[in-house]
């Protein structure tokens, strides 16, 4: 399979120069090789998005998608992983949707350490319904619902998620493919809750591009598995002030996960009425 | 009828509801049939709780005022109660905790017995119950069976609490209670038999959060999730309930869910979304009075236009209330039938009566479930998730399926599930959900949706549903009343109610509820309650308040 056996015929109607295309662009052959490799077939895999422009993703990868509403993704996604654990499961979801509208799915998706793949397309504003404050929006942030500037810090999703028990922590940006694809692969290898946050840029209503030029640098000689040198990474850059950006892997972690302990269905019980006559019997 | 009536009363914490079930068990073993009406406010320690346990030798779905025998545990249960006693009604009650009351009765020291016999606090209960049943005339060897395989834990230490209180009653003992021959059937809640319901239907899944009084649904099945090979979550919230539930239902497992009204309200977004993507869900609403927090132990049926109408959009919403423990099983497994065959929502409404009252339950009696099954995908050609079908219904498939892409979506859909803001599309998606609704009333007229009771020639019709089902055919019986009960309220079955009133001049409509809503539902089809009977201060009818309410209206 080829990343462009994953096209739609669906016309894509994201902006020129959104940062979106570069997810696209990177999950595509990821997916494409999982396949090819035999490590993932991609009849198992299942996306599934909010509402957003990041949500059009659903319609523009041929695979199976459940295209949700608005930060409802990450329950889904535990629906259809916890109804069939063959399936792999990736979530596409914006700033808005998870950390705003769908938080604390976040937070007990992370506790869980559910096995599925959250990926969050941070533009850090509101595109379509045109240019609000989100909750990763620095403060000063001049949106339509604020015009004199926002005057409350962004949130650092990375500190949530591993506060809440995530064991996969990642951050990409939408320049620099190589790295994002790198980076979704292992998240979507990772077996328990992966979370990547790419800094994703909207051109139309918050141009980062520049900014984040001259701030980001790929995590080199960075263990993931240690976790107290993961979290320092995680404060250095903090949403708001001009410190270094740091992108990569953060954090990886060996856990269980939600529903392992469930029984397979249909164990037993061909005969649903005697099962039940049997249960009856106690109550006599 | 003969029939006897008991009610047990103390604290929350006195274990009222399994003396009561316990009380219940022995009737059954003498060949009654049971009915437990169970009263608890909205705490865990203190307050008043209170069972009435009625008997009979045929099937009673209600409750009455006056009881044979009240037993207490507590002052409350004799100064609430004692209007209910009738002339020669026998009053038990612990000295340790209890004044002895002017109208006399046997007070005997239950918590002394406890104690001699190095049993726990709470099996006051049991001693009160050794009494009553020496007071009643059942052999002892019945009532240690029954402790036997009902007390959890310090059996023997019960066994000879209630053999004290037995002793204590000896000479003083009261109307024996015959042997009747009803059928001994296991005495099970109404949530129960809705959870039991669901799993004969084929369920794979249940997701809920708790919420008085639908969480004995989820407490059950949760205990029986291993041997049923059912997964049953628990939550963040009720939004993720439904939306989890419908991540189930896209993998091709079928699944419920359940809540009250304050729970569902948070279910809105997520009953549109199934109606757009057209996800098979089952949603249990047990109804309790609101608004809001309302009162939330207690009984009403103020929902029915809510869960009619919610979500935005126009999209087919299936509501089936079920009015007694037969119906409860047999909806509860047709229902998930009907949501799979149409992929639509389906609401299986109850309400805190319904849902906490123990019955009698004869699974023979409860054999028709329709088989109604899904329509799965023949694997030809290029799958397409909404592909127009016979009645609007797209074929199914579930990932993984090499070949076919399943896209499910909350946008207005092509047939592939790719997102389309064309206009002639957007009406084709709509017409498709129309044509749905269209072929499940018709499905639904094809079933015993609208059921009749009493004196099927009378032209006098109480009209009721859910769990005013019971109180009213009784009374219909009794007064030589039709009783019609739409089991299935949408879509409407307005052909077999139409029927079911044939020759009828004079409609009531029975609620629990304080604006009529059955009334109003009926209205909107075409048909009228010329009077309504409303109730709305949490409690049940009991035989007695209906038949008074009723020759108010002059029947």
């Amino acid at each position: 399979m080829k990343p462009q056996d994953l096209a739609t015929g669906a016309e894509n109607t994201w902006c020129p120069g959104c940062g979106n295309f570069a997810i696209l662009n990177a999950i595509k052959p990821v997916l494409a090789d999982l396949d090819e490799e035999g490590l993932i077939p991609i009849e198992n895999v299942v996306l599934v998005s909010g509402i957003g422009c990041h949500a059009k993703i659903a319609d523009y990868v041929k695979a199976n998608s459940f295209y949700a509403v608005h930060g409802r993704t990450i329950p889904v996604a535990t629906g259809i992983k916890l109804a069939n654990p063959d399936l792999t499961v990736i979530c596409f979801a914006g700033d808005g949707d998870a950390y705003a509208e769908g938080l604390d799915h976040l937070i007990f998706a992370a506790k869980r350490n559910v096995d599925i793949t959250t990926i969050i397309h941070d533009n850090r504003v509101y595109g379509l319904t045109t240019g609000q404050y989100t909750p990763t929006s620095p403060s000063g942030f001049k949106g339509r619902s604020t015009p004199s500037g926002l005057d409350v810090p962004p949130i650092n999703p990375l500190e949530i998620v591993f506060a809440s028990g995530g064991t996969f922590v990642g951050r990409g940006y939408s320049h620099g493919i190589d790295l994002l694809k790198e980076i979704f692969r292992s998240a979507i290898l990772h077996r328990g809750f992966s979370f990547v946050d790419v800094l994703q840029v909207c051109v139309t209503f918050f141009n980062m591009y520049d900014y984040y030029n001259q701030r980001v640098y790929t995590l080199e000689d960075h263990d993931p598995l240690d976790g107290v040198r993961a979290q320092e990474k995680m404060k250095e850059w903090d949403y708001n002030s001009d410190g270094p950006i740091p992108l990569g892997v953060f954090f990886k972690k060996e856990a269980t996960t939600f529903g392992d302990n469930f029984k397979k269905f249909n164990a037993g019980n061909s005969d649903l009425e005697a099962a039940i006559r049997k249960t009856l019997e106690g109550y006599i | 009828m003969d029939e006897s009536s008991v009610l047990i009363g103390g604290k929350a914490g006195d274990g009222i509801t399994e003396a009561g079930m316990i009380i219940a068990r022995l009737f059954n073993k003498l060949g009654y049939c049971l009915y437990q009406y169970l009263d608890y406010p909205s705490l865990i320690r203190g307050g008043h709780n209170f069972a009435i346990i009625r008997a009979a030798e045929k099937k009673v779905g209600a409750h009455r005022d006056e009881v044979d025998y009240l037993l207490a545990l507590n002052q409350d249960a004799i100064d609430l109660h004692k209007w209910r006693l009738k002339e020669n009604s026998i009053v038990i009650y612990d000295s340790d905790e209890v004044k002895s009351p002017s109208m006399g009765g046997i007070g005997l020291p239950f918590k002394t017995f406890a104690e001699e016999a190095k049993a726990p606090k709470i099996a006051r209960n049991v001693g009160l119950i050794g009494a009553f049943a020496g007071a009643a005339g059942i052999e002892e060897e019945v009532v240690e069976e029954v402790l036997r395989k009902e007390v959890p834990k310090s059996v023997d230490e019960n066994l000879e609490v209630a053999r004290r209180g037995r002793q204590g009653i000896e000479g003083r003992e009261g109307m024996k209670v015959e042997r009747r021959s009803y059928p001994c059937c296991p005495v099970v809640t109404g949530n129960e038999l809705l959870a039991l319901g669901l799993l004969r239907g084929g369920l794979d899944a249940y997701v809920a959060y708790p919420m008085t009084p639908s969480s004995g649904i989820l407490h059950f099945l949760a205990k029986v999730a291993d041997e049923f090979s059912i997964k049953v979550v628990h939550p963040e919230n009720e939004i993720a309930v439904i939306l989890m539930a419908q991540g189930f239902a896209y993998a091709g497992k079928k699944v419920a869910l359940g809540t009250s009204g304050g729970g569902f309200c948070l279910m809105a977004e997520g009953m549109s979304l199934a109606g757009m993507a057209e996800m098979p869900l089952v949603v249990v609403v047990s109804q309790r009075p609101g608004p809001s927090t309302g009162v939330p132990t207690y009984t009403a049926q103020s929902d029915l236009h809510f869960v009619m109408n919610a979500g935005q959009g126009e999209f087919p919403h299936l509501v089936v209330a079920p009015g007694d423990a037969e119906q409860a099983f047999c909806w509860s497994a047709t229902i998930v039938g009907l949501a799979w065959k149409y992929q639509v929502p389906g609401i299986l409404l109850s309400d805190k009566t319904l849902s906490e009252t123990a019955y009698s339950f004869n699974i023979e009696e409860a054999r028709d479930v329709p088989d109604i099954k899904p329509v799965i995908w023949d694997g030809g050609g290029e799958y397409e998730r909404y592909a127009p079908g016979d009645d609007g219904i797209s074929p199914l498939a579930f990932p993984p399926w090499p070949g076919a892409v399943v896209k499910a979506n909350s946008y207005s859909h092509l047939a592939s599930g790719i997102t389309t803001e064309d206009p002639r599309e957007i009406e084709a998606v709509q017409d498709k959900l129309l044509r749905k609704e269209e072929g499940l009333r018709r499905e639904v007229e094809r079933l015993a949706s609208v059921r009749t009771y009493g004196d099927e020639n009378s032209s006098t019709a109480l009209l009721c549903w859910g769990s005013n089902k019971g109180v009213s055919a009784e009374l219909g019986e009794e007064l030589g009343l039709r009783v019609i009960q739409p089991v299935v309220l949408n879509p409407f079955p307005a052909n077999r109610f139409r029927e079911a009133l044939r020759g009828v001049d004079r409609t009531v409509s029975v609620e629990t509820n304080s604006t009529g809503q059955l009334a109003r539902l009926i209205r909107y089809h075409g048909f009228e309650a010329d009077d309504s009977i409303l109730k709305y201060d949490g409690r049940p009818f009991t035989v007695d308040d209906l038949e008074s309410r009723l020759k108010e209206v002059a029947i």
